[in-house]
């Protein structure tokens, strides 16, 4: 059994994770998801007002940021959310700020909850487990608080 | 030239699972008798969509207008999510300022399921409202807990404030017939209620219903010549669409845009929806004497009042615990009892918002009444860059 995305693309995994976006050949701007060559040809189209730009050069977001808000899911969502446990264990959500300018949903990294966070906290970009089907484990992008390691983003 | 309402009217809120043609086709009924115009006399009539009720539901300017008897009227269609109503109210506006339409019958109807509202079926990995499900479990309160939270880090509001606001809009709603819920409730019973999504309890959030509201709308020069009675005033429809970069996450969004290249803009969208009201209506926020918001959230409520510009960022709060916006204070927000009371009914929301301020404006709003109320403002915003806000004044 092995350890793959979920959604192909989006994130790099490794010790040192990265989210990955698509940036603007023309005017560089940088959009979250990544542009995907399956979504039609209205997913080319640069979203800057001032630019015609259709074509995009995948690149690496900051692997850390800060929190921008944030909540937790106390009931299971509905389908097609697919509960990893039974019975089901809430799970905290974050938006975080990045250098790059973009807030970026996600789910909170195990083991932390809305009690280790406030609109500010620096947190890091992790790569775990979202749930287990039969080709094995599918893994997605979370947040991580950034805890005794100073203010070095 | 201006645009009035002629008459108003609605089908109460609830829960029945009955087809939304019948409570569209009462609250249509319900606003030509308020208008005292003849069905046999309109000329337009737009419904607003509903996507969860089939191919009726999909052409529902056709089917409201067949129901009622087909009449020869030109139809419509509007669909904008939450800002559906509004959008059919400014297809409407539009015509008759053209000349191109007397009377115009605008109509909006739903059944809603229960729960939460979840999305279509399938697997659709470049939809972004399954996306939300599928990889975050990110669902509409969730979103609404996000805008309530950062509140309470950056401007000290309380859970008791956010329950304070359902508390507040209970008791405006208990005389609104129109109403679902007419029953006082409590901070503690707030606060007691199952936590969903941190810091939002169940009852800080709106439930979705089944509900119909519709409106007469003619032109001014119509109403004096039919001697309709007391006509309000259409100052202003804004249905704007964001302004890149848009920077507070929208639902269903994963993400924002990118403010790197262009630098922040000088206004959130919420905000933007307002100021083009007011420019249209060339008021000034001061002037606001109630007003209709879309609290699909107790937080959200807080936000929107900011939003409108009748208090500044980070002030809502104040006015809430000052007793501002409830009736009888400086500004009353949601005399309706708003969403809380009421339940989103989609296509009909934006509607209704109308019908009351129509009715706070005629003097009309017995039990609920916003005394010498000469302007009144609505908001509200739905997926995929929808937004309105419509300015009423007499």
């Amino acid at each position: 059994m092995t350890a793959t995305p979920v959604i192909e693309g989006w994130f790099t995994t490794g010790d040192e994770p990265r989210l990955l976006a698509s940036r603007c050949t023309s005017c560089s701007n940088v959009v979250f998801p990544p542009v995907s060559s399956d979504a039609g040809a209205a997913a080319f189209y640069c979203r800057n007002p001032a630019c015609d730009g259709t074509e995009h050069d995948a690149v690496e977001l900051s692997r850390r940021g800060r929190v921008w808000s944030y909540t937790d899911a106390q009931y299971q969502p509905p389908a097609p959310y697919v509960a990893p446990t039974d019975p089901f264990q809430p799970f905290a959500l974050a938006a975080v700020e990045l250098p790059e300018g973009i807030v970026v949903l996600g789910q909170v990294a195990d083991g932390f909850g809305v009690a280790d966070l406030v609109v500010g906290t620096e947190v890091e970009l992790v790569v775990e487990t979202l749930d287990v089907d039969e080709s094995g484990e599918r893994t997605i992008y979370r947040w991580k608080p950034v805890t005794g390691q100073g203010d070095n983003a | 030239m201006s645009v009035v309402i002629a008459g108003a009217g609605m089908h109460p809120w609830g829960k029945w699972g009955r087809n939304f043609t019948e409570y569209g086709v009462h609250a249509a009924r319900e606003a030509l008798k308020d208008s005292g115009i003849a069905w046999a006399d309109v000329d337009l009539v737009v419904g607003g969509e509903t996507v969860r009720n089939g191919y009726a539901g999909y052409v529902a300017g056709s089917t409201f207008a067949q129901a009622l008897g087909w009449n020869g009227a030109r139809i419509a269609t509007s669909y904008a999510a939450c800002a559906t109503g509004a959008q059919a109210i400014d297809t409407a506006r539009a015509r008759i300022l053209a000349g191109m339409s007397e009377v115009a019958l605008v109509v909006g109807a739903d059944t809603t399921p229960k729960g939460f509202l979840a999305p279509n079926a399938g697997e659709r990995w470049n939809d972004p409202d399954w996306l939300r499900f599928r990889l975050l479990g990110m669902t509409n309160p969730a979103y609404f807990a996000l805008y309530a939270r950062r509140r309470m880090d950056l401007y000290g509001a309380t859970a008791e404030d956010f329950a304070q606001v359902k508390v507040k809009n209970a008791r405006h709603g208990l005389e609104n017939p129109y109403a679902r819920f007419r029953k006082e409730s409590s901070v503690e019973e707030v606060l007691a209620s199952p936590m969903v999504s941190d810091p939002l309890h169940l009852l800080d959030i709106c439930a979705t219903s089944d509900g119909a509201a519709a409106v007469v709308l003619t032109s001014a020069e119509y109403a004096r010549k039919h001697g309709i009675a007391a006509p309000v005033t259409v100052a202003a429809v804004s249905t704007v669409t964001p302004t890149f970069p848009n920077t507070v996450i929208d639902m269903p969004l994963l993400a924002t845009d990118s403010s790197a290249v262009t630098g922040v803009p000088e206004r959130t969208f919420k905000e933007s929806i307002g100021q083009a009201a007011y420019e249209e209506a060339g008021i000034d926020p001061s002037d606001v004497d109630v007003a209709e918001v879309y609290d699909l959230s107790t937080a959200l409520e807080l936000d929107w009042i900011e939003d409108l510009q009748l208090c500044k960022r980070g002030e809502a709060e104040a006015l809430l615990r000052a007793g501002d916006t409830t009736l009888g204070g400086r500004i009353p927000v949601n005399p309706s009892g708003g969403l809380a009371c009421f339940g989103e009914a989609v296509p009909a929301q934006a509607i209704a918002q109308v019908c009351e301020l129509t009715w706070q404006l005629q003097g009309r709003a017995e039990g609920r009444q916003v005394e010498g109320a000469k302007v009144g403002i609505t908001a509200n915003q739905g997926l995929f860059g929808h937004g309105s806000s419509v300015i009423l004044s007499v």
